[in-house]
């Protein structure tokens, strides 16, 4: 008998036959005369919408992390892009990505389905280079990139109007160009409707993710994995939306009820960065000890909509208060809503970054956090030693471990088991086993 | 009351016992083979025919080390990290800083006045921090692991090695015996390394007076000077610096008992 009371997830298997179907429906994009375009999971993805309703994506880093989670699948793609040539420190996503497409293996079945255009921005060195050497490895794809790094915006910066005209300038460039590749009429009332989904989806992920505040969690991290994922797919989408809006009612109720993810919770930590996706038995590890991953600022903010102050801390940014009515202002409200998400933020400052953090372990009231140091993402990882010590110098015990998102190579499990063991004895957590 | 602490650990098994948690009974090191059952059998037979102490005897025993899991009379286990800080404070209350120099791990660790971690680093995938290192370059140096500590102390310059891998340093160690490099500095060169390594780990966890050295590699006379130097401090070792980890295993069995 466990301290709390626990139920599985209604929506669990809905969320795993969305992302299915996803995947799917990339591959089979032809079948019916669609199309299949590849970008980044950061992308503005609501442009592509504007195409068609029978335009499907595959975005980039959510599938390296499928490639990752397959080991065997993963070592071999690793090995085809290292064969190739490219060195075994760049982006793990990156490599499995591109070796997927060397040993021409789809991570879910079949070849490796060649996008017929490309839509890209540029939030990292690697994102820059990533499709540029897949156009070049599948013989020439059409790629448009959009330049994103404008420098810091609210609540960190100012985001001045020449900021988004910038960015949404490129956007607006880029229907014409997609027009002109694909030979389609760009239809704004899709592309309307694409932005409000994105809004819907990327607000109400938000507020899911702040119900984890309640004590005991409703979610852990792991699960949290598996629901967030769909906004890194297509968070444009009406489907998304509708069902993280679905989601949210049913996560609410947990919560008002006290239903708890870990049965006999004990313990809250968060994590940070992507985890080492071969690996996710870690979060399973704490368990035994009732101890709850109850989310990081990735899982919460890669695509979830937040705002920050200093007062406050983090709350989920309200909806846009009216529709957009024209392509123009779609655009710029786009823009404007992507470009204020802390999570862009940290790319400026490791300072930044840890207030955001430190504003989650006072939030989400938590005992300690602990840092996956992760070599696969050079972007993500950038200042987590300085975060490390803001986090400590602010009251909460860390503890962290080295690793790679996507390449299991670079993890050592049974070391890394040692370390939460004496994080947890750090704590006076002792182990009441998984009831 | 007596309890004790096993440390399984990679070379040797380590038992302390101890009375009332406060004197030291009894105290075995052994060499540990292959078979990891059989030498904690020796161990705890050698305790019996030293000082007259057998597990039945006990209150409580903790387990701690790399091969922990297999000490099936322990009433529960800990991490070299805990058992380490406890030991060290035990031994001096006045320790803030702990590091662990073993043959495969070394660790840095934080502490307070009761001996409870305030943080620690670890080495990650990374034998240039530990006692294989050392072996390594003893045999690179062909000089017996004993006497590499003493003849480092013999060095009179000071010789870069810039090689953070342990595999590479043993490479960098033949470019500098071609180059006729005095063996006295080659070893100093060594110890430099690995204090090196040490070194940013205790300042990760942030150093606080007072600073004490433990685990095998506190034997070596060489290492504790680099380490000293690179410190700007003077490290206790205390006598018995194998066993500080059992000890500490104790105290927390004792705590509990």
């Amino acid at each position: 008998m466990g301290k709390y009371p626990t139920e599985p997830l209604k929506l669990w298997n809905k969320a795993k036959e969305l992302r299915q179907k996803f995947y799917e429906n990339y591959a089979k994009a032809h079948d019916k005369g669609g199309l299949r375009y590849a970008g980044g999971a950061w992308t503005f993805d609501a442009v592509p919408f504007g195409l068609g309703q029978d335009v499907y994506s595959l975005t980039s880093e959510p599938y390296g992390a499928s490639c990752a989670y397959n080991k065997e699948f993963s070592l071999r793609c690793l090995e085809a892009a290292e064969g190739y040539g490219y060195a075994r420190d760049l982006c793990s996503y990156m490599r499995n990505y591109w070796g997927s497409i060397l040993i021409n293996e789809y991570a879910f079945g079949g070849p490796f389905p060649r996008p017929d255009f490309i839509w890209q921005d540029h939030i990292c060195c690697s994102h820059a280079k990533w499709y540029q050497t897949m156009s070049e490895l599948e013989g020439g794809i059409p790629m448009y990139c959009v330049d994103v790094g404008v420098g810091a915006a609210p609540p960190f910066g100012q985001l001045k109007p020449h900021k988004i005209d910038y960015v949404a300038g490129q956007i607006l460039d880029g229907i014409d160009w997609l027009e002109k590749v694909t030979g389609r009429t760009f239809n704004d009332e899709l592309y309307i409707e694409a932005c409000w989904n994105d809004f819907r989806s990327t607000h109400t992920w938000a507020k899911v993710c702040e119900l984890n505040q309640t004590v005991p969690a409703s979610l852990d991290e792991k699960t949290l994995y598996s629901l967030y994922v769909l906004a890194t797919l297509s968070k444009a989408s009406k489907w998304c939306a509708d069902f993280y809006e679905e989601l949210y009612d049913e996560v609410k109720d947990r919560a008002s009820r006290g239903i708890a993810a870990v049965v006999n919770e004990q313990a809250r930590v968060m994590s940070d960065t992507q985890p080492p996706w071969a690996f996710l038995k870690v979060f399973r590890y704490l368990e035994e000890y009732g101890c709850v991953s109850v989310g990081s600022l990735y899982t919460f903010g890669l695509e979830g909509m937040w705002d920050y102050t200093e007062d406050k801390g983090l709350t989920p940014r309200p909806m846009p208060v009216q529709r957009p009515t024209s392509r123009e202002e779609a655009t710029r409200m786009l823009v404007d809503w992507h470009l204020r998400k802390p999570e862009y933020q940290h790319f400026y400052s490791p300072e930044y970054k840890s207030k955001l953090m430190i504003a989650i372990c006072k939030q989400w009231k938590l005992n300690g956090v602990m840092l996956h140091y992760n070599r696969g993402c050079e972007g993500l990882s950038l200042g987590i030693a300085e975060n490390r010590l803001a986090i400590q110098e602010a009251g909460f015990p860390v503890m962290t471990f080295e690793g790679n998102m996507g390449d299991e190579r670079e993890f050592d499990e049974a070391r890394t088991m040692a370390r939460v063991d004496a994080f947890m004895e750090t704590l006076g957590i002792k182990r009441v086993g998984r009831a | 009351m007596i309890t004790a602490g096993i440390d399984i650990g990679s070379k040797t098994v380590k038992i302390v016992a101890l009375k009332d948690a406060k004197e030291i009974v009894g105290q075995v090191m052994i060499l540990a083979g292959t078979d990891v059952k059989e030498s904690i059998s020796k161990a705890w037979a050698e305790l019996e025919k030293t000082a007259g102490v057998k597990p039945g005897d006990l209150a409580a025993i903790v387990a701690t080390g790399a091969g922990k899991g297999d000490a099936v009379n322990a009433r529960r286990t800990v991490t070299e990290v805990s058992a380490d800080a406890k030991g060290a404070n035990f031994l001096n209350p006045e320790v803030r800083t702990v590091i662990d120099v073993g043959a495969e791990e070394g660790r840095a660790i934080r502490i307070d006045a009761a001996g409870k971690v305030v943080d620690f680093a670890i080495n990650e995938k990374c034998a240039a921090g530990a006692g294989a290192f050392t072996e390594a370059m003893a045999r690179a140096l062909e000089v017996e692991i004993k006497e590499l500590g003493p003849l480092s102390l013999k060095s009179t310059q000071e010789v870069a090695m810039n090689a953070q891998c342990a595999v590479f340093a043993e490479s960098e160690l033949v470019t500098l015996v071609h180059a006729k490099t005095p063996k006295p500095d080659m070893a100093r060169a060594v110890h430099n390394a690995i204090s090196d390594r040490i070194v940013s780990m205790v300042r990760r966890v942030g150093m606080e007076e007072k600073v004490m050295l433990i685990g095998g590699v506190a034997n070596n006379v060489g290492f504790l000077d680099s380490l000293q130097r690179d410190l700007n401090t003077t490290v206790i070792v205390p006598e018995d610096s194998e066993s500080v980890s059992a000890l500490g295993a104790a105290v927390l069995a004792a705590e509990e008992a």
